[in-house]
């Protein structure tokens, strides 16, 4: 027999000035079932979850909460309903403890004063019941992202919620922890919980959920039970087209060295030993050569180090045969270096300016934006921004004048991916270029770098996607604990071995 | 040396409740400034009390004007409130603006109302010495003001406020990640009221504090010295922790009390280093210390930004 539904969002319509985020978009939630949303970037899917937070009010449809029709006007009455959510971005304070976060809002009191000890035995016994692995009295700052999620999730528990909503919970998680994830849900939907799980990845939907709702272009596409579908034709309802999940590219024609580091040793800003330690390697136009690497073995500092936002401790840097070691970094922008940051907020883009003046900040004091007198060309900065945003497909709700800081995630990025090719530099820096993306975004980006690399560029490629790494590289390089320990063809190389390299398991010597 | 312990304690009660109201209010998130001027207006609420009933005396007294104080204070407060958390307005000017405001204020009401009583008194000073006995007793040759008891009973009840109480927690919260203190049903408008509140009224004690124990004749047109800032210096050399402001308050009351009393130690007056060294000795001491340790210190991450329901 069919479970009955928990939650049910009946042709939900909401419009904003110029778009329709919501149309007609229908999703039903059984109680007891893992649910995913399925959609692209910019989809409506966190419109939909704002509606249902009570965040924003849709002009058509209902809300339907075990059958009889609710109001929601703000998050509290949400909470009252037993909604809760993880959200993509942790709503952690980050200097409270675990418990008092898991508290806070619901405190235990007694005329005003904290009556923490009942807490932390509900939450003790919690996080024993579904195997939620957390110290009460850790201070969020200090503990893993994995358990900082956690942390959330017992907030939920905490309250009593039964529907629970986790937005792209895996996109800031390490493989063994978003396999714990995965687990932890399945844990919890067979306790009664009923789980709706907004996500673009599709291995994981197709691993964890029951049934899945696709969104496209704001409209409702259709409800599929993924035992009776394919990866292959999830993607095709999301994006609309069949997808290429491996982008075809010829092998590698490597010529010229572009950049020559020798010896590279970079501090780490967190911890007092080297982040990168003596670190020699060489990239060549027409190859696309990719650091590989669990998070934190120095890469981060390894970037900072070749484009210039950190100083290095030792060693040398060449660029096409200049010395760049000391250069300002806008001397290495305008000797053919291009950048795609890791940290899109930090590094890529400022979040209160334009898309259009974002779009020029390395280029705006060339002849072309800027009169000699030193005036900004306004119409050619715009003409240019809107070159870029139709060649490279950036969505946002007002064009080139929109703030970079209200466009989705996705887009940002194709904001700056656009910028910094555009830019046609010699080396092409991409850090995790498509961290967070959806399937459509990262076939487009990784086109864009093969053909950066056929138009007899070098790219160097940092990424912590083995999938990414396999597809998309002609050699791999190997990172662990600040040093390169091995190099590998993806041709003749498998996962595993790779793994062994990445976890310290395996090295062999390596000559730049 | 019981004047300099003395003085010390005076300068500290007055540097402990000032610098607890800005710990309160940047808890909550807003930076606040306008501590010189809020000390001040809420001086005058209370130096109006003593001139308007010269009948009343003893604790009755105490008690009226620490109540005028406590009110001048927090009503003043509500323009910071109104603008920075209603209107979203950068907190550093509408802080400035406070403080000068709050002088002038004080300045031109005191002067006006005293030309009125008599046509040739046109200075700005309310209160008598006469008047301030009602605030003290002597212990020996010590003289304890009450509101050095004040302080530290404040003391206590921020820490307890702040750590033991779900107020706090709620407060506190609203100062670190108001985006996560409103996801879990918390309204961080009224928070931040509360928070910039309570600032008003430790700032007023503050200023009532300030006019009864640190100066003899005290015209409102000299404001409180800077007294304010410091208290800003103490808060932030205590970490935003009510405990180690306590602390910073005795040392920076220490400093500022050798200023006054090192004549009378025959040590220092030996020397032979001119007085204004004395007397920029807690200013120099501030700007040393604070460039040692404003940066380990850690603020309240939110505070000084207005909050936007929308920003991620």
């Amino acid at each position: 027999m069919e479970k009955p539904y928990a939650i049910e969002m009946l042709n939900i319509t909401k419009r904003f000035p110029g778009i329709i985020a919501n149309d007609n978009i229908t999703l039903q939630l059984r109680k007891g079932e893992i649910h995913a949303l399925l959609g692209e970037n910019g989809a409506g899917k966190s419109t939909l979850m704002s509606v249902l937070f009570g965040l924003y009010q849709p002009e058509e449809g209902v809300i339907k909460k075990d059958g009889q029709v609710v109001k929601i006007n703000d998050p509290n009455d949400a909470n009252r309903l037993g909604i809760g959510m993880v959200h993509q971005h942790f709503k952690l304070v980050e200097c409270f403890s675990v418990l008092d976060n898991i508290i806070l809002g619901v405190e235990p009191n007694k005329a005003g004063f904290l009556q923490k000890d009942e807490a932390r035995k509900k939450v003790v016994s919690l996080s024993e019941k579904y195997g939620l692995q957390v110290d009460p009295d850790a201070i969020i700052e200090d503990i893993s992202v994995g358990m900082q999620q956690r942390t959330e999730i017992l907030k939920m528990l905490y309250r009593e919620n039964e529907i629970l909503i986790f937005d792209e919970p895996t996109a800031v998680l390490t493989p063994q922890e978003i396999e714990e994830l995965m687990q932890i849900m399945k844990g919890l939907a067979k306790e009664g919980k009923s789980i709706l799980f907004i996500s673009h990845k599709l291995n994981e939907i197709m691993e964890v959920a029951d049934r899945c709702s696709v969104l496209r272009k704001g409209k409702y596409i259709g409800t599929v039970d993924i035992a009776n579908t394919t990866k292959e034709e999830l993607s095709r309802m999301m994006v609309g087209r069949d997808v290429e999940f491996v982008v075809p590219k010829d092998p590698a024609n490597p010529k010229d060295v572009v950049l020559d580091v020798q010896g590279m040793t970079v501090a780490s800003k967190l911890h007092h030993n080297n982040a990168v330690k003596n670190v020699s390697f060489k990239v060549r136009r027409g190859e696309i050569v990719c650091i590989a690497g669990i998070d934190g073995n120095g890469q981060t500092e390894l970037v900072y180090g070749i484009s210039g936002l950190e100083p290095l401790k030792g060693g040398k840097i060449e660029l096409l045969g200049h010395d760049i070691t000391k250069a300002p970094i806008r001397k290495r922008l305008l000797q053919g270096m291009g950048h795609i940051p890791e940290d899109r907020h930090k590094h890529g883009l400022v979040l209160d300016y334009s898309l259009e003046n974002n779009m020029v900040l390395q280029r705006y004091f060339e002849p072309e934006f800027t009169t000699k007198a030193g005036f900004l060309r306004k119409d050619n900065i715009r003409k240019y921004a809107e070159g870029l945003i139709e060649k490279f497909d950036v969505r946002s709700g007002q064009g080139p004048i929109t703030p970079a800081r209200a466009m989705s995630g996705g887009n940002q990025q194709k904001a700056i991916v656009a910028r910094e090719i555009d830019r046609r530099p010699e080396l092409l820096i991409a850090v995790q270029p498509t961290r967070g993306l959806d399937v459509g975004a990262i076939e487009f980006i990784h086109k864009q770098i093969v053909n950066h690399r056929d138009s007899g560029h070098a790219v160097l490629l940092v990424s912590l996607e083995l999938e990414e790494v396999m597809s998309l590289s002609d050699r791999i390089l190997v990172m662990y604990e600040g040093e390169i320990v091995g190099e590998l063809d993806p041709k003749k190389t498998t996962v595993e071995e790779l793994g062994l390299y990445m976890a310290g398991a395996k090295r062999t010597e390596v000559k730049a | 040396m019981i004047t300099l312990l003395n003085y010390t304690l005076a300068f500290a009660a007055i540097l402990m409740l000032v610098a607890l109201g800005g710990c309160v209010s940047e808890h909550s998130g807003v930076i606040n400034l306008g501590l010189e001027g809020i000390m001040v207006i809420g001086a005058l609420g209370g130096a109006l009390v003593m001139k308007l009933m010269p009948t009343v005396g003893g604790f009755g007294l105490f008690f009226l004007v620490l109540l005028a104080a406590v009110f001048f204070g927090m009503i003043y407060s509500t323009l910071l409130a109104f603008a920075c958390i209603n209107l979203k307005a950068d907190q550093t000017i509408v802080g400035t603006a406070l403080n000068m405001l709050g002088t002038a204020l004080a300045t031109v009401f005191v002067k006006s109302m005293n030309l009125k009583e008599s046509a040739g008194n046109n200075t700005s000073s309310v209160i008598k010495y006469e008047n301030k006995k009602a605030f003290f007793t002597n212990i020996g040759n010590f003289e304890l003001n009450w509101f050095m008891i004040v302080a530290l009973v404040m003391l206590i009840v921020v820490f307890v406020l702040l750590y033991k109480t779900k107020f706090g927690l709620r407060l506190r919260a609203c100062g670190e990640h108001p985006q996560a203190a409103a996801s879990v049903g918390i309204s961080v408008f009224k928070m931040r009221w509360a928070g910039v509140l309570l600032s008003g009224l430790l700032g007023g004690l503050g200023g009532i504090t300030y006019i009864t124990t640190g100066v003899s004749e005290w015209k409102f047109e000299e404001g409180v010295f800077g007294f304010g800032f410091l208290s800003l210096a103490v808060m932030i050399f205590g970490a935003w922790d009510p405990i180690r402001i306590g602390g910073a308050a005795i040392l920076f009351g220490f400093f500022r009390a050798i200023g006054r009393v090192y004549p009378g130690i025959a040590f220092l007056r030996n020397l032979n280093i001119p007085p204004a060294v004395y007397n920029m000795l807690p200013y120099i001491v501030c700007l040393i210390v604070l460039a040692f340790t404003s940066k380990k210190s850690r603020a309240p991450k939110a505070e000084g930004i207005p909050y936007d329901k929308g920003m991620r």
